[in-house]
């Protein structure tokens, strides 16, 4: 795991200082430095990185937070819960343009309520998507990771003993949302932070969202990183790699400074706990909450209906709330690319789901057989992958690759994305896996089941759900990958998303629906089955209907 | 060859501190009863005996089984059938298949399904086969999972508190079923428990840890 990201910055290291045999240039020099702190666009790419980021991650933690302080247990609680499969498997990319779609001043958003309300006959000329400070980009971010951080909290949930406390404080008078945050977040946030700064370090350095709803002159330094490196001019790489490393920099910086937020924040909460007020605005405030994890949801679903809407348009005139005619033209034209496209993500995203899959369930039964465990230190060690910009070591990885003249394509592509899925899928199934009940393995054991026959033929079995569930996630996650995909495939390999986002400067509508659609579909289908395959397999075992 | 369950000289501690130490031979159709308050080690014991001693424990001794040294053998080979106080029906598998599961391998279908009948027929469920276990009811779960076991023929057996979760009514019943088997078995039987009631019951040695 650890392999390719450390090749990845060693081949993004030498580069920055001025050193690509492969070009005929070596250094060490510190020239592309000086080019990188040349470009005028730095200061405002390095601030939209920083600002995009940190506000991202801290305004979906914030409505995380409250609307599970607020609401948790209850009915509308409930209803988001039932939303999240979804809501997650929806790529990026497609919640991205979906977005655009709603809020732009063409969006459907906007003729929905003109000329009526508005009296608009044409579109404003307002910059709404890819506004200069890189406000929708933030908001597209955080739609995306709300549903993550509440799956995350959910799951952290259940070993705080939250619902206890909630009564306990609510028994001494505090407000149920300021007895949670007051006595069930700290044992909450402690579990959560991983994924937290995996969120922080994804925003920072996101491409695909970037490329959609970010603004151009400057665009984000990830995305510029990506321009450079793709220039066909190799000398252009050095910059790049320059770029990286200051990206690497940020981001470090980034987590520093959260960091110490962090501990501001334990300060603070401290005296407020001693305080002992008992929330007088709870109820404001969760009904906020609410109201803003309301309206991320919505932005994401109604996002997904209007890609359908767009991809059946025919003629769709400004205000009209609704095309003129639904025509199947649109996936006419675009069916077969869709489906050459889909055929190379399924292969892809399949072998490397199932690849990360087997190794999971490999380490996880290892660690049940020869009674290992896994320290706090591994499970950083798991994320490390994540918490590294992508733009950091994918182009050194890439430089590398071209270095000692490995063929870029379909195989390296997926050896990249493994190295991305494999911590979602254990992460997905560690949990599930270590709660099976061991005496059933004492059991079968004593009836003289081999340790293999033991995970075939009961373990396996039993935990076909949560199995099928972390394939799933093994598969959404490779079919959003756009970064490894463009750059490990050297632009040769084309799948949903890399077609998808490539369509974003051409502002062709119907393609976009249409290629959106299928990216969804081909992270939603699979969620469905996961549903849907233990419901049908196990109709006759109330046992296994809700484990 | 000796029959029966014999621990020789079972030490087992935690980080150095030791929990408790066994020494006893328990005859074919003997049982022998171990009690103490919880948290004193006695499923650790079971776990020994098992195979399946989690690795923060360290454990002395030997335990021989049949006239065979079986202390390091792997759980799956040391033919020490087990039931926990949970029925631990494996609940994807119908009863039929959960029975099939613990059933000898070897011999046609057709004999294997009518020895899988007979022994439902013995608990009184015949024609059980095809039924989920989770629809099955307290009393019928441990029928089921006391001829599981006993079909795959063990040659001693251990019991962690098996009848505790069980109601008073069905409690003696289930009770005198698997004491009544292991004894036309000739089985060698581990018991450990809390309950007073179920120590008198076995009719055995009583031993008492953690005094």
């Amino acid at each position: 795991m650890l392999g390719p990201v450390v090749a990845g910055l060693w081949g993004t290291l030498l580069p920055a200082f001025g050193h690509l045999p492969a070009a005929g240039i070596t250094g060490p020099s510190l020239d592309p430095f000086r080019d990188l702190f040349d470009w005028a666009g730095l200061p405002r790419a390095m601030l939209l990185s920083v600002s995009t980021g940190l506000i991202a991650t801290a305004v979906s933690l914030l409505i995380v937070m409250l609307i599970t302080a607020g609401w948790s247990g209850t009915r509308p609680f409930r209803l988001l819960e039932r939303l999240l499969s979804p809501l997650l498997s929806v790529p990026h990319a497609a919640a991205a343009f979906g977005l655009a779609f709603l809020i732009a001043p063409s969006g459907w958003l906007s003729r929905l309520v003109s000329p009526g309300l508005t009296g608009w006959d044409r579109p404003p000329d307002l910059l709404i998507v890819q506004d200069t400070w890189g406000l929708t980009m933030t908001a597209g971010l955080i739609v995306k990771e709300v549903p993550f951080l509440l799956l995350i909290t959910l799951a952290a949930l259940g070993q705080a003993d939250a619902r206890r406390s909630v009564v306990i404080s609510q028994a001494l008078g505090y407000g149920r949302l300021t007895g949670w945050l007051k006595t069930v977040f700290p044992r909450v946030y402690a579990q959560i932070r991983p994924p937290i700064y995996v969120v922080l370090a994804y925003s920072m350095s996101v491409v695909d969202v970037a490329v959609i709803l970010g603004p151009n002159t400057p665009p984000p330094l990830s995305v510029q990183i990506v321009k450079w490196m793709s220039d066909p001019d190799l000398a252009m790489r050095l910059e790049g790699a320059a770029g990286a490393l200051l990206q690497l920099l940020l981001v470090i910086g980034a987590l520093v400074f959260w960091r110490l937020g962090e501990m501001a924040a334990r300060v603070i909460g401290q005296r407020w706990i001693i305080a002992g007020r008992r929330g007088r605005f709870d109820a404001i405030t969760a009904q906020i909450a609410l109201g803003l994890g309301t309206a991320s949801a919505l932005a994401v679903l109604l996002g997904v209906v209007v890609l359908t809407i767009w991809s059946f348009a025919g003629y769709w005139g400004f205000p009209d709330a609704l095309p003129d005619q639904l025509t199947w033209r649109n996936w006419m034209r675009h069916g077969p690319g869709t489906m050459e496209a889909l055929g190379e993500t399924a292969l892809i995203a399949g072998i490397v789901a199932l690849a990360a899959l087997i190794l999971t369930i490999g380490c996880l039964e290892a660690e049940y057989r020869y009674g290992l465990h896994i320290s706090q230190r591994g499970i950083w060690l798991l994320y490390l992958p994540l918490l590294i910009p992508q733009t950091a070591f994918l182009p050194g990885l890439q430089t590398l690759l071209l270095g000692i003249g490995a063929d870029v394509g379909r195989g390296p592509v997926m050896a990249a994305h493994l190295v991305f899925v494999l911590p979602y899928v254990f992460l997905s199934l560690a949990d599930p896996f270590r709660a099976w009940d061991v005496r059933m393995g004492t059991i079968a054991a004593a009836l003289r089941a081999s340790p293999n026959g033991v995970l075939w033929r009961v373990r396996l079995p039993m935990l076909l759900r949560p199995i099928l569930t972390a394939l799933a996630v093994g598969l959404a996650v490779s079919v959003g990958q756009y970064l490894p995909t463009l750059l490990i495939g050297g632009g040769r390999v084309a799948t949903l998303t890399t077609e998808a986002v490539a369509l974003a400067s051409g502002g062709d509508r119907r393609a976009i629906g249409v290629y959106g659609l299928m990216q969804t579909g081909a992270a939603l289908v699979p969620f469905a089955l996961a549903l849907l395959v233990p419901a049908v397999v196990w109709r006759n075992r109330r046992g296994l209907r809700h484990g | 060859m000796d029959k029966g369950l014999s621990l020789r000289h079972v030490t087992i501690s935690k980080g150095g501190a030791p929990l408790l130490s066994v020494h006893h031979d328990i005859g074919p159709g003997e049982v022998l009863t171990v009690m103490g308050p919880s948290g004193v080690g006695k499923s650790t014991l079971l776990a020994f005996i098992t195979g399946t001693l989690a690795p923060d424990f360290q454990a002395m001794g030997e335990v021989w089984l049949d006239g065979h040294d079986i202390t390091h053998a792997p759980p799956h080979q040391r033919r020490v059938g087990i039931l926990f106080q949970d029925d631990l029906l494996f609940p994807h598998l119908s009863v039929g298949a959960n029975l099939a599961f613990g059933l000898q391998s070897g011999g046609t279908t057709t004999e294997r399904k009518a020895k899988i009948a007979e022994a439902l027929d013995e608990v009184g469920l015949s024609g059980f086969e095809t039924r989920d276990p989770a629809t099955l009811s307290g009393g019928q779960k441990a029928r089921v999972a006391l001829m599981r076991m006993l079909l795959s023929e063990p040659c001693g057996l251990l019991l962690d508190e098996p009848f505790s979760r069980l109601d008073a009514a069905l409690r003696a019943q289930v009770r005198d079923m698997v004491f009544d088997r292991a004894r036309a078995r000739e089985l060698p039987v581990l018991m450990v428990t809390h309950d007073a009631e179920d120590a008198r019951a076995a009719g055995g040695v009583i031993v008492t840890l953690g005094d």
